[in-house]
């Protein structure tokens, strides 16, 4: 297993109102993503822990354009990944902003 | 373009989605009345196994099972479901904790059912003794709920089906409601086969595997009590009809229910296939049951009978 961190600049909250929501398995080409709204409105973070080794550069890729396209202030991201393709990591996060 | 979401009723879009394909989640959403169902320990709780991290196995933050209460048709249920898809829905030590938990909670209130969501492969191997444990805990939660007076319903049609402890646990249960797709047993196809051989079982015999442990012939021995058809609405409904079915539960039940399996060994202890249980049940055409659609099954199980609803 290994564990990845990421903290992000927002440019503004994210809307909805619920606390958190969760989405996702954690099976093989599947993950769960846990957001929880418990950030200061202008920071993003998301904590990965995955399966597949040694794919830190994409999952940098995958956040990075994430929070450029949603810009999810004040929400924390917790991903337990088995082994997700970065389009299927991307669905989900989508997925949980919009549960949220 | 698809008509909006807001244009469809909870019952209709239960109606539409398939119990198998389902997530845990979306199964107690429209299993329950809309919006009534309040989870207990959650997910941002991270109630996570304390083993798989010894494996360098991924880990789900509520471990697997789902467990809450929610109402039914206005009334109050306690809910647990498991997802098959997380390694195989098996039971480890807090996945066996939670619906433990909730078991105990039921009993000591004494009056509110216990629905149980079965999606199961058995006991988390990683997990191997606590997983064990889990299950003799919940055989026995669930015996000490029903002697308190509490109905505990298993709901089977889940992709990794009831197999193994779930099986056992299963086998506990006030009454079961069953899909074609949510297959019953203890030993799994490939368990068997591997334990005794290919002759005895051929696990990869898809047609053997659902006429010998899928829900028609779960049915049609009185294992399951209902079938339903592979929708939440269905298993909605089916759970509604086996709250009202369910009778006390106590010594001379349980001894009805050791009547009622004692018979079935006698008659069709001899049997080789599903189909000459079927065949000796008085099944017309027996070998047409696999095919049969949901509607015809029912009629035909009903036509049948023998659930013993004075047993279990």
């Amino acid at each position: 297993m290994e564990d990845i961190s990421f903290r992000h600049p927002a440019r503004a909250r994210a809307s909805g109102t619920k606390r958190s929501a969760i989405v996702g398995v954690v099976a093989s080409g599947n993950l769960e993503v846990l957001v929880e709204r418990v950030l200061p409105d202008a920071e993003c973070a998301v904590d990965i822990k995955t399966a597949a080794i040694g794919f830190g550069e994409v999952w940098s890729a995958v956040i990075g354009d994430f929070v450029e396209r949603y810009s999810p202030g004040g929400l924390r991201f917790s991903i337990n990944d088995g082994g997700a393709r970065p389009d299927t990591v991307s669905l989900r996060l989508a997925q949980a902003v919009r549960l949220i | 373009m698809t008509a909006p979401l807001k244009d469809i009723t909870p019952a209709e879009r239960a109606r539409s989605t398939s119990f198998y394909e389902a997530s845990a989640r979306t199964r107690l959403e429209l299993l329950l009345d809309a919006g009534s169902f309040v989870e207990l320990i959650g997910p941002e709780q991270r109630e996570v196994s304390p083993h798989l991290k010894i494996f360098d196995l991924p880990e789900q933050f509520d471990d697997g099972i789902v467990v809450g209460h929610g109402r039914l048709s206005g009334s109050p249920v306690f809910v647990a479901a498991q997802e098959g898809r997380f390694m195989g829905g098996a039971f480890g030590e807090v996945h066996g904790a939670k619906l433990t938990g909730l078991l105990r909670a039921a009993c000591q209130i004494g009056s509110i059912p216990v629905l149980i969501l079965f999606d199961t492969g058995g006991v988390r191997l990683q997990e191997a003794n606590a997983g064990e444990l889990a299950i003799a805990e919940i055989m026995r939660a669930v015996m000490e709920a029903r002697t308190a007076g509490v109905k505990v319903i298993g709901l089977i049609g889940g992709r990794s089906g009831c197999y193994g402890g779930g099986g056992l646990i299963a086998g506990c249960c006030s009454a079961l409601a069953v899909s074609e797709q949510g297959r019953i047993a203890v030993s799994g196809p490939e368990v068997i086969e591997t334990n005794r051989g290919v002759e005895e079982f051929d696990s990869r015999d898809r047609a053997l595997v659902w006429r010998t442990m899928g829900g028609k012939h779960r049915r049609l021995l009185g294992v399951a009590d209902v079938f339903a058809d592979d929708n939440v609405q269905d298993f909605r409904e089916a759970a509604l009809e086996l709250l009202g079915l369910a009778g006390p539960f106590g010594l001379d039940r349980l001894k009805a229910e050791q009547e009622r399996l004692a018979g079935r060994l006698s008659r069709f202890g001899a049997c080789a296939d599903a189909v000459d249980v079927w065949t000796a049940e008085g099944v017309a055409d027996a070998q047409a049951v696999p095919e049969l659609p949901a509607d015809q099954f029912v009629a035909l199980a009903n036509q049948i009978g023998r659930t013993s609803r004075d047993a279990r």
